[in-house]
């Protein structure tokens, strides 16, 4: 194909979905012409409501991201779903089956559903999550639902780019102790206990209400999670699921906590790319630089350490980057 | 990053016999591939939508109900509508030679793998048409 990145970037605003996907799929294979297009994104996007679903294989992130869909679909709201399962580290391939579960959705044009790896990123999403999100946001989708890696406990990255994080769980996926541990219970501004019709189900709401009641420091925020019992493959619970949110997305815009919110995902957004762009810089450093490459001999024979060694590199980086702008 | 291949691999019509699509499935996935399955009982127009959002490079259509020349011909004039025909198109599942000679000469269809097939001419196969190998 020669479509140059401008003719997508038109094709994008025009509303064709075509253009929509091949730009995601650059940004998803870290193409470079991309990186214009980006640019003149950013201006477009910023209108979509960000709701993260996050929590344990299995407990019906896509059933709800369905369910949540179809009724925004009857609002006459435009859909976007970013679902994220994981990458094998072994081969570099992924099964994405989140489809599966979507199938109501699939053949209408205005729900855009896109399955991605999670490519080696840690987290519970992949590197290009964030600009995938900013081209469904510039593409005029009024809501982008974002599913992240079935597990729960470390998936919190969604975090910085949700304004709304759901948490997800099924009765049985565990004790109370479960939840109380770190990460999970803290990003979670809706929780959601899926298959509630299965035993023990109030034993998990009442665990998830004690742990948010007694939460540390809970009672400075104006916002109390809700815990909303569903059974998703009957819709069950899905128009409290949906009016929570929206409760939230007021909450967020009357606090004020919508602009902190945007300007701390700003700063997540601009901190990953610098990661990527510094760790890149200094691995060319040490394997293709001279200085770079003694620093590892010296390390490699006890007279340099680590943290030394990173020091220096980092000294290097900055002095050669003020040495050759624009590199 | 390198380029990954995407797969879509689908279930058209009804047709509930998915344990040989997700063997493939199991396979392209073992050779590095991103495979999505799009669950049974998908219609032409579902299943192409799918395949353009998802941008893939591969389209793999399993059919085990006999219903094959009546779907797959119009599956593929879909993606010659909407622009997506440079998408290659693989078929699997049970079609007699004279259909599956019939599918590639005439329809679109870029190959047909037959039961029996080795899942890793399937993945030389992609590998080759992709351009990467």
């Amino acid at each position: 194909m020669t479509e140059t990145a401008s003719d997508l970037y038109e094709g994008l605003l025009n509303g064709d979905r075509r253009a929509a996907a091949r730009l995601i799929s650059m940004v998803e294979n870290q193409d470079r012409s991309v990186r214009q297009v980006l640019r003149m994104l950013h201006q477009h996007a910023g209108r979509a409501h960000v709701v993260g679903l996050t929590g344990s294989p299995g407990a019906g992130k896509s059933t709800l991201a369905c369910g949540l869909t179809k009724r925004y679909r009857d609002a006459g709201l435009a859909v976007g779903i970013i679902c994220v399962d994981p990458t094998s580290p072994f081969t570099g391939g992924a099964l994405l089956g989140d489809r599966v579960r979507m199938q109501e959705l699939s053949g209408d044009p205005d729900v855009f559903i896109r399955s991605m790896g999670s490519r080696g990123a840690l987290g519970g999403l992949s590197m290009a999550t964030n600009d995938v999100i900013n081209i469904l946001d510039a593409f005029g989708k009024d809501f982008i639902i974002v599913e992240t890696v079935g597990a729960g406990q470390v998936e919190v990255e969604i975090v910085k780019y949700a304004h709304t994080c759901v948490v997800v769980t099924m009765p049985g996926a565990g004790d109370e102790i479960q939840a109380i541990k770190a990460g999970i219970l803290e990003i979670g501004d809706i929780f959601v206990v899926n298959k509630a019709d299965r035993d023990g189900a109030h034993r998990t709401l009442a665990d998830l209400e004690m742990m948010i009641e007694t939460k540390p420091g809970g009672d400075d925020s104006a916002w109390r999670p809700p815990v909303i019992a569903t059974k998703a493959l009957d819709g069950e619970g899905i128009e409290e699921l949906e009016d929570a949110i929206a409760q939230h997305a007021d909450y967020l815009r009357e606090s004020g906590l919508l602009g902190l919110k945007t300007e701390q995902r700003m700063k997540a957004e601009l901190l990953e790319i610098l990661n990527l762009k510094v760790s890149q810089a200094a691995a060319r450093v040490l394997d293709e630089d001279e200085e770079g490459r003694e620093l590892v001999r010296r390390m490699t024979a006890r007279e340099l350490d680590p943290h030394s060694a990173a020091e220096e590199v980092m000294e290097h980086l900055l002095k050669r980057e003020v040495e050759k702008p624009g590199t | 990053m390198e380029k990954k291949i995407r797969v879509f691999l689908c279930k058209p019509g009804l047709d509930g016999h998915d344990r040989g699509v997700l063997i493939v499935g199991q396979a392209l996935r073992e050779a590095g591939m991103e495979v999505i399955y799009s669950g049974l009982k998908q219609t032409n127009d579902m299943l192409v939508e799918a395949a353009i959002q998802e941008d893939v490079d591969v389209l793999g259509i399993s059919i085990l109900s006999g219903a094959h020349m009546a779907l797959i011909p119009r599956i593929t004039e879909l993606l010659t509508e909407r622009g997506a025909d440079d998408i290659l198109v693989i078929a699997g599942g049970v079609m007699p030679p004279d259909d599956a000679e019939a599918l590639v000469s005439q329809h679109g269809v870029d190959r047909v793998f037959g039961p029996g097939t080795n899942t890793r001419d399937i993945v030389a196969y992609i590998h080759e048409k992709t351009g990467n190998a």
